[in-house]
């Protein structure tokens, strides 16, 4: 276990205060229901997402690391947790290239100089996501002493979708071995739901591109893609799928319901965050998890199998 | 005339000659069940699909025993984002050696779910890799694409607008 988990910075990002709301109300939920501890970062900012990468890259670095030295200068925090996949992964990045790119920390530099305030220095801070933050700020003991609806009977497909492993260098903790996430088949998600009971079926397309990056310029072949995904996890005998990205979640709610419109083709497989499904398992209300402000209706699946 | 010879009549063919198998063509195959050999031809063709839209002759070489791994490798090299679909390769493969392994035993019935899934996940690649190549201006889609049917590669070059 990582004591410094207990107490972290806070990154929510622009989707979890968005399409989003419910990742964020059940990730504060569940930290409270465990005893960790979430610091919101002050003034925080975009993190460059796909829009600003796409103009300058090296802006992108700066956008994320405004955000890293707020957290870490003034907050006086070592760790910042960042639920959402592009959040963590832009991080991740900026940190990255901070550590090796003389040209991004020259311009980090200058507009973190030109904005007045204390520029970002690579090391300063350790980039997490909320599945580290649960699986090694509380571990699946404590975690299972803590289960009071056990998720047992509930099949569940885990879904980390592609931006959580790659790419695989600027994740250096990860492929170290036991008790190391690996980017191959990522499976922090599916111990910490084994350990809430669930059941996790082999679902080989966990870590599939969704389509989100072009969900907007070629809906067609992101509803199919996303079909596809949902499809081969009820052929893998899921009831749900967990989700730990916003924007993987949002993607697969949305274009199920396309899917369903505009090729006829309805799926029964239903969405919810990983800390949703937790936090029913720990005894929370799912009000106060948002399922309610889910698309798919993953409380009629938790009803069937009689777990709320 | 044969579902194969069909296949090949449809196959589009860059300046050079080489075949591309269209979307559709690939897609339509997938719904008629293939066996474990055609799933991995087709996912080859897919990638080769790739490598050829990319002014590269697909290789002839195999990682860790397929064909598929190093054609991945091949079109991965240079465009790191071409890695989202690395374990969907690597998941193909496993699939096919699990079918090859329950049909060396004789257990027919133990096919049925893998070869479904590996059905999907040659789908999945497919609808990946072809919406890469439309967002990278790269084969036949739109007005934007890279008009593969063209003669030769000049013309290509030339008759592509805003690729």
């Amino acid at each position: 276990m990582k004591p410094e988990y207990k107490r972290v910075a806070y990154y929510p990002g622009c989707a979890l205060e968005g399409t989003g709301h419910a990742y964020n109300t059940s990730t504060k939920a569940l930290g409270k229901a465990l005893g960790l501890k979430l610091e919101e970062v002050n003034d925080w900012n975009c993190c460059g997402a796909m829009e600003v990468k796409n103009v300058d890259p090296k802006v992108q670095t700066y956008l994320s690391s405004r955000v890293m030295s707020i957290a870490a200068n003034e907050m006086k925090h070592s760790v910042v947790m960042a639920p959402c996949n592009g959040c963590y992964h832009n991080l991740k990045k900026a940190e990255y290239d901070l550590a090796h790119d003389e040209a991004s920390r020259e311009t980090v530099a200058r507009i973190s100089e030109k904005a007045g305030h204390e520029a970002y220095q690579a090391g300063q801070l350790e980039t997490i996501h909320a599945l580290d933050w649960i699986k090694d700020g509380v571990g699946e003991e404590a975690l299972r002493a803590r289960v009071k609806k056990s998720l047992k009977g509930l099949k569940i497909a885990n879904y980390y979708g592609c931006m959580y492993t790659r790419p695989r260098h600027i994740f250096p903790e990860k492929d170290q071995g036991p008790g190391s996430e690996s980017t191959l088949k990522p499976r922090f998600m599916d111990e910490l739901l084994a350990a809430a009971g669930a059941e996790n079926v082999d679902f080989p397309l966990k870590t599939a591109c969704c389509g989100g990056a072009h969900t907007l310029s070629d809906s067609d072949t992101s509803t199919k893609l996303v079909l596809n995904i949902l499809e081969a996890a009820e052929a893998a005998g899921a009831d749900v799928i967990a989700t730990e990205c916003p924007t993987c979640h949002s993607g697969l709610e949305m274009h199920q319901v396309r899917a369903e419109k505009v090729l006829g083709k309805k799926t029964k497989v239903r969405m919810l965050y990983f800390t949703q499904l937790l936090g029913v398992a720990l005894g929370i209300s799912p009000r106060k998890l948002g399922i309610h402000e889910n698309v798919s209706d993953g409380l009629e699946a938790l009803k069937e199998k009689g777990i709320v | 005339m044969s579902e194969v010879e069909a296949r090949a009549e449809a196959q589009a063919r860059d300046g050079d000659g080489r075949r591309v198998t269209p979307l559709a063509l690939i897609e339509a195959v997938l719904d008629g069940n293939p066996g474990r050999e055609e799933l991995l031809q087709l996912a080859e063709e897919v990638l080769e699909a790739w490598v050829i839209a990319r002014g590269e002759t697909p290789t002839t070489e195999t990682s860790e025993g397929f064909r598929l791994l190093a054609l991945h490798r091949q079109g991965a090299k240079g465009v790191p984002s071409f890695n989202a679909c690395r374990e969907t390769c690597r998941e193909i493969a496993y699939h096919f050696n699990l079918l090859s392994l329950s049909e060396r035993e004789g257990s027919r019935e133990s096919c049925e779910r893998p070869e479904r899934m590996m059905t999907m996940l040659v789908r999945h690649l497919a609808l990946f890799v072809y919406g890469k190549m439309e967002v990278e201006g790269l084969g036949e889609f739109c007005c934007s694409s890279r008009p593969l049917r063209l003669e030769s590669p000049a013309e290509n070059r030339e008759g592509s607008s805003h690729a």
